[in-house]
């Protein structure tokens, strides 16, 4: 359906700023229904199934139904992103067989990358010459 | 019935209030390319007092191709490798057609770029001192060299190495964001057209799009523009019939905007008969690199056959002198002689490799490698985790399909379409005179940059690449600027006409919608997935997508073109209900646009140059007497007519 959405978790995202999906989604496709106050997938076969409004939604109420017209039902593969790792869990149609995996996702705080931190500014002159304001090119 | 042209003067939709945002340098796009373009011309503008702006249509965190993670970065040359072997590796890739001069600039630069993102906090995996593999934050834990200071990544293949890339966008984003600031990006606009100037019709000074959020225009005019907005996905009908249309193997966004918008206004467009067909794990697409490079998988037919060993042969005679070394679609040609032969479907002996590798690692260890096999999908391509889990498949016991996918249209994957550019610098490497106009990455519109899927004639550049190739337009960019400093820019376009048209499918709608009972029925318009269903249908059936295994020839493509000239017409008559359906009709314009220029390619170039991404049936072989140039094309909009012209490739890399 992609992405679909459980109606007794999805508080709309009453208490934040943004509508969490809705602002995640890089396909424009979670929108929030003015009366219910609920989050859906507007086109769900424009979903590339890329989880980013499900790792981003504060209730947990965001899943994935896979795509009808390739996957049998039965099965579940849901993550729990933190700040610096991500835990997956997948069910198989089973109901058996089940996998867990964490991966680190970043080495360094949320938020705290300052690019020019620590490095000398380029002058207009480096402009016209091979290298970034990080680090030469190689020559050869 | 011949149609009457619409026009949209506001009778039925409102006119949405406009707001204009003067700035030096507007970077269009929010992927890998647009933010290493953010970063590095801020490091200038900072000090110049220049203003840069960045314009996306989605979320900067996670916009473009590497929205969902990566499991890997595909270009770091390394200490080890000398960048002419990159150069070399990326010309036998694309079939000896690439311009040397923008591919070994780039050898040149993108280290860095990886140097960075390991700075910022994307972990990178890494060889301990014992030889062993580990993830990338028990690299920082060990505390185990970075790369920049000597330390080792893991390779999965010589360019290639393996990240933990979950939130590889999150953090490349983030970097750009801190650099400009938030005050400097405009998320959800989606920029439909660019301006050029008054007294010079080939110089950018500006873009025109709308906000998806809320009824208002937004109205760009600037110094000089960077375009990177990705390749052109769902162009051609996808294997999927459903739902599974989004599980395009690219981003399902990419609208070909990148080639559409600069072509609108001129710019020279190169090798846009060149596509990428991956082949991929069958409709998840997970990706199948690691699965060849790093676990040494073996894929073969039904019957067990390696494909590339029983054909190699074959496609040597076949392809004399491009086979030496298997590029990537001639390794797809050798699995289409078996499907078309029908000793399908192809098979990647996911099973065996890992049962293999059994045999000489310890339990952990092994229990570590099911972690990467998965991992490997989970970084990118979730669903592909969720297809095996779904028919209860565990890679480490049974083999999985893979298969040719759509085509897709792109510059920086292996891949070289887009658009014609300058060189880095004059006779860069012994470049000819002409392949270099002053400024970096330039497109032939003056002030029009580009990077990433946008450059054409040079693939292989990946997220790494992309992310490089968007610092170095910058910085052209930005010299361009300082030397263009007097200049003072108008458009010739009359802002309101082009805002009119923009709006044009509202008003359409609004107008017609209840002339019938079903919206969706009408024949005073089509709505944006119609005109895309007819696009695919065209490409498919008659340009060499999926329902002819890839072929075409000359009669087929005029037929195309006849039925796609059609289209276009239509498209003059997209209706759209809110604005997300807006976007929606803009993104299939501008992919019928590149659309057309991938068709008007393949009828130009008369020889079958891509044998496994497309097949000329009238022109089988590769001609290289007549056909070893960079085809280049331009489009007219006020004429409608493409013109055509061909430069010798030159080697420059011995």
């Amino acid at each position: 359906m992609p992405s679909f959405v459980i109606v007794e978790k999805c508080d709309g995202c009453k208490a934040l700023d943004k509508t969490a999906c809705q602002y995640i989604c890089p396909n424009d496709l979670m929108v929030l229904d003015p009366e219910k106050k609920k989050a859906y997938n507007q086109e769900p076969e424009q979903c590339w199934e890329c989880f980013n409004c499900v790792k981003i939604c504060p209730q947990q109420a965001i899943e994935v139904r896979h795509y009808a017209d390739i996957m049998p039902l039965g099965s579940s593969t849901f993550p729990l992103r933190g700040t610096d790792s991500i835990m997956w869990t997948i069910k198989f149609r089973d109901g058996k067989t089940v996998k867990r995996f964490k991966f680190p996702i970043r080495t360094t705080p949320e938020g705290s990358i300052d690019v020019f931190k620590g490095k000398t500014l380029p002058s207009v002159d480096d402009l016209r010459k091979p290298g970034f304001f990080t680090g030469p090119a190689r020559t050869e | 019935m011949a149609l009457e042209r619409e026009f949209c003067k506001w009778s039925y939709c409102q006119k949405p209030p406009v707001e204009t945002i003067e700035t030096d340098f507007l970077i269009v796009g929010g992927g890998m390319a647009a933010c290493g373009a953010a970063v590095e011309a801020m490091a200038y503008a900072k000090q110049l007092g220049l203003k840069v702006t960045l314009v996306d249509k989605a979320a900067l965190d996670r916009s473009g191709a590497v929205a969902m993670g990566l499991s890997a970065i595909n270009t770091y040359i390394g200490p080890e490798n000398p960048v002419d072997d990159y150069v070399k590796y990326v010309r036998t890739d694309l079939m000896g057609i690439i311009r040397e001069d923008l591919v070994h600039s780039l050898g040149c630069h993108v280290d860095q770029s990886v140097y960075d993102f390991q700075e910022w906090g994307l972990p990178i995996w890494q060889k301990d001192a014992e030889g062993h593999t580990v993830d990338g934050q028990v690299a920082r834990d060990e505390g185990l060299p970075l790369l920049k200071d000597g330390g080792k990544c893991c390779r999965s293949g010589r360019w290639q190495c393996m990240i933990n890339g979950e939130s590889y966008k999150v953090i490349v984003a983030e970097a750009a964001k801190n650099a400009l600031g938030m005050e400097n990006i405009y998320e959800r606009v989606f920029i439909v057209k660019l301006l050029t100037d008054k007294n010079n019709p080939n110089r950018v000074c500006g873009a025109v799009g709308f906000s998806v959020r809320e009824h208002k225009t937004f109205v760009f005019k600037c110094k000089a523009m960077l375009v990177a907005c990705g390749g052109v996905v769902n162009v051609f009908r996808p294997r999927s019939v459903g739902e599974g249309q989004g599980r395009a193997w690219y981003p399902v966004w990419n609208a070909g905007s990148t080639y559409a918008m600069p072509a609108e206004i001129g710019a020279k467009m190169v090798l846009m008969e060149n596509r990428f067909v991956p082949a991929r794990f069958k409709d998840g697409y997970g990706p199948v690199g690691a699965w060849f490079l790093f676990f040494k998988a073996q894929a073969t037919n039904a019957y067990n056959e390696d494909y590339m060993t029983k054909n190699w042969e074959r496609v040597k005679q076949e392809y004399p002198g491009y086979a030496d070394s298997p590029g990537t679609c001639l390794r797809n040609h050798a699995a289409m002689i078996e499907m078309r032969e029908g000793r399908g479907p192809i098979l990647m002996h996911t099973d065996k490799a890992m049962q293999e590798l059994a045999k000489v690692l310890s339990k952990k260890e092994l229990k570590h490698l099911e972690a990467e096999a998965w991992e490997d999908f989970l970084d990118m391509s979730i669903s592909a985790a969720s297809l095996w889990a779904s028919m209860n498949m565990e890679p480490d016991k049974v083999p999985s399909e893979i298969i040719p996918s759509e085509p897709y249209l792109l510059g920086s994957h292996a891949g070289c379409a887009g658009l014609w550019v300058s060189g880095p610098s004059k006779n860069y490497l012994g470049a000819p005179d002409d392949w270099f106009w002053g400024y970096d990455r330039m497109t032939t519109v003056e002030g029009l940059f580009t990077a990433g899927d946008g450059v054409g004639a040079s693939g292989h550049k990946f997220s790494s690449g992309s992310h490089a190739e968007g610092r170095m337009a910058a910085k052209a960019a930005i010299a361009f600027i300082l030397d263009h400093k007097d200049d003072k820019l108008e458009p010739g376009q009359n802002i309101d006409d082009v805002i009119a048209e923009i709006y044009l499918p509202f008003e359409i709608y609004e107008k017609y919608k209840d002339y019938t009972t079903a919206p969706d029925i009408n024949p005073n318009y089509l709505r944006p997935k119609q005109i895309q269903s007819r696009l695919q249908k065209i490409m498919d059936e008659y340009v060499g997508g999926i329902a002819t295994m890839y072929m075409t020839n000359k009669p087929m493509l005029e037929e195309g073109l006849r039925r796609l000239t059609f289209l276009k017409e239509d498209a003059q008559r997209m209706a759209a209900a809110d604005l997300h359906e807006l976007m929606r009709a803009w993104e299939q314009y501008h992919r019928i646009i590149a659309g057309e220029a991938h068709l008007r390619h393949i009828l130009f170039r008369e020889e079958t140059r891509y044998p496994g991404y497309y097949y000329r049936a009238d022109f089988p072989s590769i001609d290289d007497n007549k056909w070893k140039v960079f085809t280049i094309s331009q489009y007219d909009p006020k004429t409608n007519e493409w013109k055509f012209e061909t430069k010798p490739y030159v080697q420059l890399v011995k």
